[in-house]
């Protein structure tokens, strides 16, 4: 009970908590439309007025991965479970890879500053400001020229450095946070430079990583842009399978959209919840701590 | 003393290790975002069209030339001003009253927290998606509900320039209001309580109370909200290309959809490049902006 005193200003009751479910609920409501419309038949999709009672189906989700094709009856895969299977293993490399490099960049900003180093991290920061649209240009005329246009490897190593400002930023703002005491106590003992990173520090950003990590996942799952231009028919990820789901503008399978959507975003809502106290520091790059 | 000399011993040098630790990291931001940075900077100043075979021509300032006397860019900015505007505005609204409303403690408060939380994280693409549904002329909501309550008629929002423009604006707002409802919430629980029991004991006008204490508290943190969201909003891109694909005509085609159109749709490779360096000298200028007031907030915390 003392942390959430320290969370909130005041008490309030039961009255103060039904005003906020509606609040709530009214904010949350466009969510809630996308799962029920997941679970509508085509026909109820498409009623007028909205139906809002309706028998739940599930051959929306099953068409995502089974839909008959045009002029035939016969179901066949859609190859998005390949998209998903893409979603994953690209975020995954690409967080890992910049959970490693971004890591020891913020252990040597913050322990070991170079001459300059506002400077360094300020442009840093400003290539993860920048908009993806001015560097896509450069980077789809030299990975076409490189042949790394459409490969795994073209794509997370593009997401790695999409997912870097914002791990050195976020792991910094964790070191700066500890106590150098430990660390100094630790040297007097005898431990090396690497015993202390390893044995020390990292130990005591555990949860740092976690929340650095999971924020790195989410922004790299979320990503259209890039996946949109540098991905081909077999490593596209699911943003944009999702975006060229839609078609044109007439005859869109709004069904079929919200069950993918639902799958979708199903990990992000338990994340949400089990972060909400790094919330604010994973949305500002670690540039706001409280 | 000299010890033992050879690369070894001068890799790890204590004197070397600041240099070491971050090398791998900017050797990737070189390669990924620096160098192409630089390339589109050369090409800017070329003549290109990625869609031939011809090589490019040094052309001095012929893109930049060609770019700011065209309309388009202006009109763009303006498009992707009236958004910025629009949307931040009522960002920063809506998210200090429904700061203000979670600030106390109550019931099921963290529960209903993540309820008002979860549409920030959401994928651009799931949000554009919905608010296509939510303003679909034939069965979407909005039709609907004009057309039951008020015309009969069926409501085409995204057809009309103005219309379009206020989809976007809407739809961008709604998914981050929840960011600035987090920053004034960290704000808003940062102010001493014992200022908040001497104002009850001086017998403080609600208003006085908020204009004197909680404001003041929240001020840096509402302009750190604005910055944050003017440099995003500026690049926003995935909602318009999905909602609305810069139409009717290119009333919603924010700078974002226009260099993605001039250089994958037209080709205009050059140009295109000429066009992000426009767009990166404002977003260079904001955030300077940005750590400015960062800085200034911290050391006013020490």
């Amino acid at each position: 009970m003392k942390k959430y005193e320290k969370k909130a200003i005041g008490q309030s009751g039961w009255l103060w908590t039904s005003l906020a479910s509606f609040v709530a609920f009214i904010y949350f409501f466009p969510v809630l439309f996308i799962i029920l419309t997941a679970f509508r038949s085509r026909s109820d999709t498409l009623a007028t007025p909205p139906k809002w009672f309706f028998t739940p189906t599930f051959e929306n989700f099953y068409h995502i991965f089974f839909r008959s094709m045009a002029n035939s009856t016969e179901y066949v895969a859609t190859g998005f479970h390949m998209y998903f299977f893409n979603s994953i293993y690209i975020s995954g490399m690409s967080v890992l890879l910049a959970l490693l490099i971004g890591t020891l960049a913020a252990y040597g900003f913050s322990r070991h500053p170079l001459k300059g180093n506002d400077t360094y991290l300020f442009i840093i920061l400003t290539t993860r400001m920048l908009p993806p649209i001015i560097v896509i240009v450069p980077i789809f005329l030299i990975f076409r020229i490189t042949g790394l246009a459409g490969t795994y490897t073209g794509i997370i190593l593009m997401y790695t450095a999409f997912n870097l400002p914002f791990s050195i930023w976020m792991m910094k703002s964790f070191f700066d946070e500890l106590n150098t005491e430990i660390e100094d106590a630790s040297r007097m003992d005898g431990a090396s430079e690497s015993s202390v990173f390893f044995g020390v520090c990292i130990p005591q950003v555990k949860a740092g990583l976690a929340a650095t990590s999971v924020f790195a996942l989410i922004l790299t799952w979320n990503e259209f842009l890039f996946s949109l231009l540098l991905t081909n028919k077999l490593t596209r990820t699911m943003p944009p399978a999702m975006a060229r789901t839609i078609g044109g503008e007439i005859n869109v399978d709004y069904g079929l959209l919200a069950a993918m959507i639902c799958l979708f975003i199903i990990p992000i809502f338990l994340i949400t919840y089990l972060l909400q106290n790094q919330l604010l520091r994973g949305v500002t790059f670690g540039t706001i701590k409280k | 003393m000299k010890r033992s000399t050879g690369f070894l011993a001068w890799f790890m040098d204590p004197k070397r290790r600041g240099p070491m630790l971050i090398a791998p990291a900017i050797t990737v931001l070189l390669l990924v975002n620096i160098i192409p940075l630089m390339w589109s900077f050369g090409l800017s100043f070329f003549k290109y069209r990625a869609n031939t075979l011809k090589l490019p021509k040094f052309s001095w300032f012929y893109s930049y030339e060609k770019v700011l006397t065209k309309d388009n860019i202006w009109e763009s900015l303006q498009t992707t001003a009236i958004i910025v505007a629009g949307s931040v505005g009522m960002q920063m609204v809506l998210g200090f009253l429904l700061a203000l409303l979670f600030a106390s403690q109550f019931p099921l408060r963290k529960i209903l927290l993540m309820f008002v939380l979860a549409p920030m994280m959401l994928s651009n693409v799931a949000v554009a998606i919905y608010f296509k549904l939510f303003y679909e002329p034939e069965f979407g909501l909005l039709s609907q509900f004009v057309q039951s309550f008020i015309t009969g008629e069926m409501y085409v929002l995204l057809s009309t320039p103005a219309g379009a423009l206020i989809g976007v604006i809407f739809a961008d707002a709604w998914q981050w209001t929840p960011f600035v409802m987090l920053l004034v919430l960290a704000g808003l629980v940062s102010v001493p309580k014992h200022l908040y029991e001497a104002a009850e004991i001086d017998r403080m006008s609600w208003w006085r109370k908020f204009t004197t204490i909680t404001f003041p508290y929240v001020r840096s943190l509402l302009l750190l909200a604005v910055l944050f969201r003017t440099i995003e909003t500026v690049k926003i891109f995935d909602l318009v290309f999905i909602l609305t694909n810069g139409g009717p005509g290119t009333a919603t085609e924010t700078i974002g959809v226009l260099v993605y159109r001039t250089a994958f749709q037209f080709f205009r490779t050059s140009n295109s490049a000429a066009m992000g360096y426009i767009l990166l000298f404002a977003v260079i200028v904001l955030t300077s902006l940005y750590l400015y007031v960062i800085k200034q907030r911290e050391s006013e915390e020490i």
